[in-house]
């Protein structure tokens, strides 16, 4: 297949577009494979990618129930950063950063990673010391990470309320100049395009019904395109782990699923250059290369595979952005649409081997998953293929939660609305 | 008159002349205009460029659809940018301007774009902007750098950084029928309704009552169908239970059969009325909905079809019928159904002169002749618009023979001149509400639209357009059914009004596109074309939401409404699969872009409540400088003239220690615990015992989560054998009461226990000092204040001029200290008082910097260190864990990640070098200011403790008890600040406590 | 989404708050079973279709209901009070105590 690039656009043109081939192919499934893996939104196909690719196995076959990316990958408020507080958080996330900034490249296929930064916003001096212990930390592991002042942060976005009179002032921020955002479909199409290019057999439309089984060993699936074996078989279903889990009779995890609501904007000129998050409440917002301003807030707070969000966290949400910029109370909200996030007990996610034999997991993403997208799949390709974890992610194990070595960057124990 | 403005006709005053500008050249229009209607009675026929290939482009429709005249809107420095000139309603001083082009909308450079337009299909920014590997642009900087020009050139209007200065408001409102829609349909059904006693909103997102009934021309029951209109409203509005809702949209359906709808109260208005909002948001809790919500004809996908003067056939025949305005002087029609001939002959009637009307369909209706010769209009059955002409305007068409079987065109191109293209592609049900509501839409062939299917999850039914049902004497019987079943009344059967209407069928020829040579668009505003279409189906995007994403077919600011359905169509032909196998997206909220300021509503520019104390005056008067902590505002310090905040706090906490300090304690959580369980309870709650706690003394407590990890801390008291009075830190008040809450109504129910939030009801002043025990002497009555008296942690109760108080001898601080607590509203009165007795003995008012130096300096830990991440053993207080009994969190405590040797504990730390520390600070042991690496801890507090003379911290420090009286260095890269530390005891100040035991 | 309080009656989804899983047991408090604590803190049933869940009416009387809602559908099949006594609303509207 043709490479992307400039010239490969410009002779095409001249052919009238008429001679572009299939991002991926549309292969029927095999009898079997050594891998399969369930799932594909961005982790599934970033670890059938990164099989191929890192691990030369590519006798794989990617599960999607629906169309390719139709779950978080393309649902998303498209952040990508790696300004954790927790070491094990930042070391994965940092991993995965420095894979988005290769991964156009690695692609051949453009996802527009913008390193436009990531602020976060402190409102109180206490909450500045919180960030500040937070970018220390980053800086100690060697992240990227600059405090703000207010009137830097009053330069890069000249259409916050930097007033002493607001209800919430703003005191200063973090900044992690590398953060930025990525076009989230891209992604998906990228990875698919890489990981078929190598030989893996994406099939979209084909639901997993069913695990096969030889005892406890999981050997294949039950599809509703037929049976397929295989040798090991990866789950990479944020979102639905509760539903695919239940399947292979695992019934209870630690995992609640929940609906994220994410909004955009009509296009707008430019209006604000980097990704910027309040800290007296949960919003964040960055504005995509069409101009749409896209933000969210907090989850809806109960149990959901709906993807059907509620008009409470509508209206705080709506009620947050005009606290940051008034400004925007004439702008018009266009569109609104529900996620399903695995909210994990501890806000951590899980790349592991188990829980049942020939078995691997992937899920827990919480808010999270779309920036951990590269190493996600990376660490989860590493562990399918030599049956041990990375440093990257040995710590998102699932026993943590009962060894009491629980992740929990925000400090809210097992309640996962709170994380 | 202006050029394009009837004579008669319309609904606009003639009479009333308005005076608007846009681009800064001045119109005028008259009462009723939108700005779409006055513009073109002006002869404007430019309103805006498309997002991608900056095309001109001129309106083309008449309603909430509008893809192309967008327009920003100013009041003053506000900005309203990407509002639809359809809907904008003209009054004196509107001031509009264009949007997307420079330097003008005549003369746009972006228009290059359009040069472009092969290399710039669908999908072409995944391909290219990847850059070089190597040398300065590797990695993301060189799509960064195009980004950069990308950005710009994209997005329509510009937000405004200006403030809005309106208000928005919020109303609750509950009813039987929400009627959604005032078409024929949406009034018969509220008529209805309202006359079986049913409580009925009727929304309509117009300014007007009557949607079709107002520009239709038909007769209802021999009077114009408009004065039937008016007549039903009026009607409605005799009802005292029905609420009339104009230019309100209906945006979301929610669960729990909930409407989110926006009214634009004044935006139609030169200034607001008195107290009126803006914006009113509704949330309408509704029994039953009506979907009356009519349907969108849609635009046919041809060569050209996006030049200015191509309009929708409805939107001309509205122009004229409701506006007065001609879109052209001679108008040419391309249909695929009937509906248009009726448009013909409108415009006809309004003076237009009907060139031809294009037909796909070789073989016409004799009906549809007739109206076509009472239009005066040449008919070209069996034939198609190949191309248009004209740049800013059009100027003429292109036609060709047609076989709309194969799609083949044929014969020679014939050219008509003309001004203005109206196109009909046939029509769209809006069914977008219903789809929200849960309802997969159903294709019927016939109509060559998605229906909405039967409703599942939510209470609605539908009338009208909406079903498909496209003749206003089907949408007045339906509408008149819907309102009965929604009023749960069995239809008495009584005579439907006559209608007198042009014929014709409601059933389309399938025909969306004209394949010829040339741009076609699909999407308008955002430049979509049919061959991007096909791009995306050559690349496998061939699902519709891959359609959607790969093209952005259907993302612009009308959502799809024009091109969802012809999208799916040309895929469909691609694919070789007939339509309903494509699928259709399923529509999320909002239906049409709602403004923010409305959904924030009252909570613009005040987003959360303050939460002051009953001394928040005082303080406020006698010099503090507030701390906004939460929602709590608290005294940071009381500043003297000249001093700095560590100056200020240097002396408040000095002079406490000296002689006597006075702090508000008001925002401490106060859980009133009361019942004969009482005890018992805090027994499971606290990881010590309170049950032995002797009436009259307060034990300090300490509570765990249920996995182990410490959750907060503060004193209970014990009031009497069956009442305590617990507190909490401000910052967990209201956790800790919902845990307390749970654990007995869903745990242990069977607990006789009763717990109370009184933080609201107790003022509480705490004082301490070598001086404080004096300072009460002098001020309390009706107790002894005396160690025998008031020992530690016993309460006392007594009066402080003249007011009860309660009295607990405790500390924070490390002094001796009482916290007195009065009723909250004689708070500011005892704190006066306390203040005045304390006058003789040095007191101070000490606020929350000194109240934190003390804290630290006695090593007491706060929510800094009770992180959620700590357990009692990292901080130190495993001796508050009872062995004698079980607690929340006893069971999870142990684990092995919860004991392990290396966990952050807490310690002190000691500047070394002098000098300051900064919260959030790391520490290392071993310097590297270039690469900071191995951090093993981080400071949660720091100050200068005028008690030592040193600057300290506390810190959590891996494995740090262990660490006693080694060095370790402060490295805070991110303030340039490092030095050599002492780690020691977290215990500074007085670490056996004589001072506070005095 | 309307939430019918058993003392309160059909109220908004915002003034309740959220408790999770109705089906975790909590272990009797001097049980040493650490699965047992384990699955009741950590584990959760978190189906796709009808669940058992408590939620608590804190903007409003604050009490804890539980209720059946379909996680598809967002439909609420069923609401009582946690503590199990169905009678308490009657007896609380007829002024008696609970």
């Amino acid at each position: 297949m043709a490479e992307y690039s400039a010239f490969s656009l410009l002779t095409n043109a001249l052919k009238g577009n008429q001679d572009w081939k299939p991002a991926w192919r549309k292969p029927d499934p095999k009898a079997s494979y050594d891998v399969i893996i369930i799932g594909g939104g961005g982790h599934g196909l970033s670890t059938a990618y990164y099989l191929a690719k890192e691990h030369g196995i590519t006798n794989v076959a990617v599960l999607e129930k629906g169309w390719l990316g139709s779950g978080n990958v393309g649902r998303n408020t498209t952040a990508v950063r790696s300004n954790y507080l927790l070491p094990s958080n930042t070391r994965f996330y940092e991993h995965s950063m420095k894979m988005w900034e290769n991964l156009s490249h690695d692609l051949n296929y453009n996802v527009m990673f913008s390193q436009r930064g990531c602020l976060n916003l402190a409102h109180t001096p206490a909450q500045f010391d919180d960030l500040a212990r937070r970018g220390n930390a980053m800086r100690h592991l060697g992240v990227d990470a600059e405090l703000m002042s207010t009137a830097e942060i009053k330069r890069l976005v000249p259409a916050l309320d930097m007033s002493a009179s607001a209800r919430f002032p703003i005191v200063g921020g973090l900044m992690q100049p590398r953060a930025g955002t990525a076009r989230h479909d891209a992604v998906a199409w990228g990875y698919a395009r890489g990981a078929d290019r190598r030989g893996v057999d994406i099939i979209e439309n084909c639901e997993v019904t069913g695990f096969l089984r030889d005892g406890d060993r999981i050997t294949g699936v039950q599809t509703t395109r037929g049976e397929i074996r295989g040798k090991k078989v990866a789950v990479a279903v944020a979102g639905s782990t509760g539903r695919v889990m239940q399947l292979a009779g695992v019934d209870r995890m630690p995992i609640e699923s929940h609906v994220l609501q994410a909004f955009v904007t009509e296009s707008l000129k430019p209006f604000i250059d980097t990704v910027l998050t309040f800290g007296m409440g949960h919003f964040y917002m960055s504005q995509s290369d069409k101009g749409g301003l896209v933000y969210g807030g907090d989850i809806d707070g109960y149990n959901s595979y709906a993807q059907r969000g509620n008009l409470p966290i509508v209206d705080e949400v709506m009620s947050e952005m005009l606290a940051l910029f008034p400004g925007l109370a004439r702008v018009r909200m266009l569109r609104s649409w529900g996620g399903v996030c695995d909210m994990s007990m501890d806000g951590s996610p899980i790349i592991t081997a188990g829980p049942l034999p020939g078995m691997y997991l992937n899920c827990g993403w919480c808010y999270g998953g779309f920036k951990a997208t590269p190493a996600s799949g990376w660490c989860f390709a590493y562990t399918i293929a030599k049956d041990e974890p990375h440093a990257f992610n040995a710590p998102f194990t699932l026993d943590r939660f009962y060894r009491g070595l629980v992740i929990d960057d925000k400090g809210q124990g097992a309640t996962p609305r709170l994380h | 008159m202006s050029p394009r403005r009837t004579e008669t006709g319309g609904r606009i005053d003639r009479l009333r002349t308005i005076r608007f500008t846009f681009d800064g050249a001045p119109y005028t229009g008259h009462a009723g205009d939108t700005l779409a209607s006055a513009l073109l009675a002006n002869g404007v026929t430019l309103f805006g460029r498309s997002f991608k290939y900056h095309r001109p482009r001129g309106v083309l429709s008449a309603g909430v659809e509008e893809p192309n005249a967008l327009v920003t809107v100013l009041r003053g420095e506000v900005r309203e940018p990407n509002i639809a000139a359809t809907m904008v309603e003209i009054y004196d001083g509107l001031v509009a301007v264009s949007q997307n082009r420079f330097p003008s909308l005549a003369w746009d450079v972006n228009a290059i774009n359009q040069l472009g337009g092969r290399i710039l299909a669908a999908g072409f920014y995944y391909k290219t902007f990847m850059g070089p590997v190597f040398g300065p642009l590797k990695g993301t900087r060189f799509w960064m750098f195009c980004e950069h020009f990308i950005r710009r050139a994209a997005g329509l209007g510009r937000a405004g950084i200006a403030a809005d200065t309106s208000r928005y408001e919020r109303m609750n409102a509950f009813c039987d029928v929400l009627v959604v829609g005032s078409g024929p349909a949406g009034l018969s059904a509220a008529k209805t309704a309202a006359d079986q006693g049913a409580r009925v909103i009727l929304a309509e997102l117009e300014p007007r009552f009557g949607g079709s009934a107002n520009w239709s021309g038909e007769t209802i029951d021999g009077a114009p169908a408009a004065d039937w209109a008016a007549r039903a409203v009026s009607q409605l509005e005799g009802h005292d239970t029905v609420r009339l809702l104009p230019r309100t949209t209906a945006w979301g359906y929610y669960d729990g059969n909930t409407l989110a709808a926006l009214e634009r109260v004044t935006d139609h208005k030169e200034t607001p009325g008195k107290g009126e909002p803006r914006h009113r948001y509704w949330a309408i809790r509704a029994k039953t909905v009506v979907l009356a919500t009519g349907s969108f004809e849609r635009p046919l996908v041809f060569p050209g079809n996006d030049r200015p003067g191509v309009m929708l056939a409805h939107a001309g025949e509205r122009y004229a019928n409701d506006y007065g305005v001609l879109p052209g002087d001679r108008i040419a029609l391309f249909t695929n159904n009937d509906s248009a001939y009726r448009s013909a002959l409108a415009l006809k009637k309004a003076g237009a002169a009907i060139v031809a009307i294009v037909d796909v369909r070789p073989e016409l209706s004799a009906e549809m002749r007739s109206l076509a010769t009472e239009a005066e209009a040449e008919i070209l059955s069996g034939h198609a618009v190949v191309a248009t002409e004209g740049s800013k305007a059009l100027s003429g068409l292109k036609v060709q023979r047609f076989d709309m079987n194969s799609g083949v065109l044929s014969g020679d191109a014939r050219s008509i001149h003309a001004d203005c293209l109206l196109m009909s592609g046939g029509w769209s049900p809006t069914i977008h509400l219903a789809s929200q509501a849960g309802a997969r839409a159903e294709w019927n062939a016939a109509r060559q639209a998605f229906l909405p299917p039967k409703p599942t999850q939510q209470r609605w039914v539908g009338a009208g357009a909406f079903n498909g049902s496209f003749s206003t004497v089907e949408a007045i019987a339906e509408g008149r059914a819907a309102g009965l079943s929604a009023a749960g009344a069995t239809g008495a059967p009584a005579a439907l009004p006559d209608v007198e209407a042009a014929p014709g069928s409601p059933d389309p020829a399938p025909v969306f596109e004209i394949k010829a040579k040339g741009k076609s668009f699909v999407d308008f505003q955002h430049d979509v074309t049919a061959e991007d279409v096909r791009l995306a189906h050559r690349e496998g995007f061939v699902s519709v939401e891959h359609l959607k994403r790969y093209t952005t077919l259907g993302m612009a600011t009308d959502q799809g409404k024009n091109s969802n359905v012809p999208g799916l169509a040309i895929m469909a032909e691609a694919l070789g699969k007939p339509i309903p196998e494509v699928g259709t997206t399923r529509f999320r909220p909002p239906y049409s872009a709602v403004s923010i300021g409305s959904l924030a509503a009252e909570r613009f520019g005040d987003l959360k409540p303050e939460r002051l104390t009953p001394m928040h005056d005082w303080h406020l008067a006698n010099g503090a400088t507030m701390y906004s902590a939460g929602l709590w505002y608290r005294p940071m310090i009381y500043g003297l003239a000249g001093e700095t905040i560590e100056q200020a706090y240097v002396r408040e906490a000095k002079a406490t220690r000296e002689s006597a300090g006075i702090v508000d304690v008001s925002t401490l959580g106060k859980i009133a615990v009361q019942g004969p369980d009482a005890a018992e309870f805090l027994d499971r709650v606290y990881t010590n015992m309170f049950s032995t706690l002797a009436v009259g003394k307060a034990r300090y407590g300490l509570m765990l989560r249920e996995d182990g990890l410490a959750f907060d801390d503060g004193t209970t008291w014990r009031l009497g054998e069956q009442d305590f009075l617990m507190t909490t830190t401000t910052a967990n008040a209201g956790k800790v009461m919902q845990h307390l809450e749970y654990f007995l109504d869903v745990i242990w129910p069977e607990l006789k226990v009763h717990v109370t939030s009184v933080t609201d009801e107790w003022a509480g002043a705490a004082i301490g000092g070598p001086k404080a025990r004096a300072i009460l002497a002098a001020c309390v009555t009706g107790t002894a204040v005396d160690n025998t008296a008031l020992p530690f942690m016993g309460i006392v109760h007594g009066r402080i001029a003249g007011v009860p108080v309660m009295i607990c001898r405790l500390s924070f601080s490390g002094e001796m200290a009482f916290e007195v607590y009065s009723g909250a509203g004689y708070g500011t009165h005892v704190w006066e008082a306390l203040v005045e007795a304390g006058k003789p003995f040095g007191l101070v008012t000490y606020g929350l910097e000194a109240l934190g130096t003390m804290r630290i300096e006695k090593g007491h830990v706060t929510g800094a260190e009770i992180d959620g991440r700590t357990t009692a053993r990292d901080l130190h207080l495993d001796w508050m864990l009872s062995k004698k009994k079980p607690f929340i969190g006893s069971a999870m405590m142990d684990r092995e990640g919860l004991i392990a040797p290396d966990r952050l504990q807490l310690v002190g730390l000691v500047s070394l070098d002098n000098r300051p520390f900064n919260g959030g600070a790391h520490i290392v042991e071993e310097l590297d200011e270039a690469n900071p690496h191995d951090s093993i801890g981080h400071i949660t507090a720091c100050c200068y403790s005028p008690a030592l003379g040193k600057h300290i911290a506390l810190a959590l420090v891996e494995g740090g008890k262990a660490r006693h009286g080694t060095r370790a260095f402060i490295s805070d890269p991110l303030r340039k600040r490092f030095g050599p530390v002492e780690i020691v005891s977290n215990h500074f100040y007085d670490p056996d406590g004589s001072r506070m035991h005095g | 989404m309307l939430i019918t309080c058993p003392y309160c009656g059909p109220r908004d989804v915002i003034e309740f708050t959220y408790q999770g899983d109705g089906n975790r047991e909590r272990p009797q408090p001097n049980s040493q079973d650490l699965d047992a604590w384990n699955a009741y803190v950590y584990d959760r049933l978190n189906p796709a279709g009808d669940h058992n869940e408590i939620w608590q009416h804190s903007g409003g009387c604050r009490t804890h209901l539980r209720m059946v809602r379909n996680t598809l559908t967002h439909e609420i099949s069923s609401t009582g009070f946690a503590r199990g006594d169905h009678n308490a609303a009657a007896r609380h509207k007829a002024g008696g105590k609970s």
